[in-house]
């Protein structure tokens, strides 16, 4: 299943942030970095269409305006940076039988951790099922919101590589935001900087 | 077997009491004893002025009065819902909604009751239709208000849950869904349990006035069970209104979750 939209952002204002012009190629992943406060998370919340904004937002030949907002969400998945979970047991979150045996060991885990209780779990555990989550309802386009903020150096590694895997088998566009040099270095197919409520390119390297 | 009338001396005797009482908190240093006598006070006045109201109500028996009467007290009740939740509704919704909904529920239900079980002549006969709405509105105006309430805090203290929900494409029903759930069974709640304990744990007290005013136990039981039954509908469907269009409220034409349309609590 190879999705051919790429994601596009028109003139987007939300909050600080005002005319954000993007395009996402199918299979890229462009990583936004900036201070803490400088919006980003904003930005996803805004292409994720969760808060009121301007401008329009395109998957493919699709206007966010033109479906309901939660179609528009099932297909441009936002994964917050703390996950929420509302049921007892961590299977009730999945949809039924979407939890790949095989997704669930590249991320570290047993099978029988769909019948674990949500609260026995930790914030890394959290955060992996969380995109384990999102990815397993197949949307069409992500929106990561540090996804391996909670994760030590080879977990963060090898949910990397998970991540990376799937987005090129799957040709989803995703805008990824990330703070460590090392992680865009390793993911990312363009790098943008939001800075005073705009987007800068930053070049090969130029990242402190 | 008429009622023994009571004077408004005999009722001064009780006062007294009430007075002792007050004078007792104050020795015992409670800092009560001004509530305690400004509250008796306010009952003698308030319901004075309404027994004055009733008596001409009574008299007239006209139905553009029982309705102005109805329509006061549905504003009333409609302004104490408003007044109770912590964080309500902007814009005039949480009046409207909590109004709108009593208003549906507690009317049609007291219309129904009136014309197609108590059937009196006419059937807005006051005596019937004042007491029985306004049984219906006190409990209804709990119910609706302690859902909305447990609606709107909820929404508030879970907007992580219910956003999180979102961004996995869930409709804003499914989003919300647990938590309008609870807060319609916290609506329902108060009276379920009324009607468990009814005549067990305490003697409803519109039977126990009946029996005092001489009637027999069997029919005042009758007409309790009838008034229980009202006021449980009332409150439910009552209830069920306003959690619904409260929480479709929460929501945008978009589906997000739109806490902005909540005021900040008070104090």
């Amino acid at each position: 299943m190879l999705a051919n939209d790429s994601l596009r952002l028109e003139g987007l204002v939300i909050g600080e942030l005002s005319g954000v012009d993007l395009t996402i190629a199918p299979g890229e992943i462009l990583c936004l970095a900036g201070a803490s406060g400088s919006g980003k998370s904003r930005l996803l919340r805004a292409v994720a269409d969760l808060e009121p904004h301007d401008g329009e937002v395109w998957l493919g030949e699709t206007a966010q305006s033109s479906v309901s907002g939660h179609t528009w969400r099932a297909r441009v998945m936002l994964v917050p940076a703390e996950s929420q979970w509302w049921a007892d047991t961590v299977g009730e979150h999945f949809l039924e039988d979407q939890a790949d045996a095989g997704d669930l060991e590249a991320l570290g885990f047993a099978p029988e951790v769909l019948g674990w209780e949500v609260n026995r779990l930790s914030s890394g555990e959290k955060q992996r099922l969380a995109l384990l989550r999102a990815v397993s309802r197949e949307p069409a386009a992500l929106l990561l919101d540090e996804p391996t903020a909670n994760l030590d150096e080879a977990t963060t590694r090898r949910v990397e590589a998970w991540l990376t895997t799937r987005i090129r088998e799957r040709g989803w566009p995703v805008l990824w935001v990330a703070h460590d040099p090392g992680q865009i270095a390793r993911v990312a197919t363009r790098h943008r900087r939001l800075f005073d409520g705009r987007l800068q390119v930053v070049e090969e390297g130029a990242w402190t | 077997m008429d009622v023994i009338a009571l004077a408004w001396w005999q009722l001064s005797l009780a006062a007294l009491m009430v007075v002792a009482l007050a004078g007792c908190t104050a020795v015992a240093r409670l800092g009560m004893g001004k509530t305690l006598l400004i509250a008796a006070a306010r009952t003698v006045i308030q319901l004075a002025l309404v027994g004055l109201v009733l008596e001409a109500l009574f008299a007239a028996a006209r139905l553009h009065w029982v309705a102005l009467m109805a329509l006061a007290m549905l504003l009333i009740a409609g302004r104490e819902v408003m007044a109770r939740q912590k964080r309500r509704l902007l814009g005039g919704w949480a009046f409207g909604i909590g109004t709108l909904s009593m208003f549906l529920s507690s009317f049609t239900v007291a219309v129904l009751t009136l014309t197609l079980i108590i059937g009196p002549e006419p059937w807005y006969r006051p005596q019937y239709a004042i007491p029985l709405l306004g049984m219906m509105l006190g409990n209804t105006m709990t119910g609706v208000a302690l859902a909305l309430d447990r609606l709107t805090d909820t929404a508030w203290r879970q907007r992580a849950v219910i956003e999180n929900r979102l961004m996995l494409g869930e409709r804003w029903q499914e989003a919300i869904g647990d938590i309008r759930r609870e807060a319609m069974r916290s609506g329902l709640m108060p009276m379920i349990n009324a009607m468990a304990a009814a005549g067990v744990v305490s003697l409803p007290g519109m039977m126990t006035g009946q029996i005092l005013a001489g009637t027999s136990p069997g029919l005042a039981v009758k007409y309790q069970i009838l008034i229980m039954f009202t006021i449980t509908l009332g409150t439910g469907f009552g209830t069920l209104a306003a959690v619904a269009a409260g929480s479709r409220r929460l929501f945008d034409g978009r589906e997000r979750l739109r806490l902005d349309r909540l005021s900040a609590p008070r104090g």
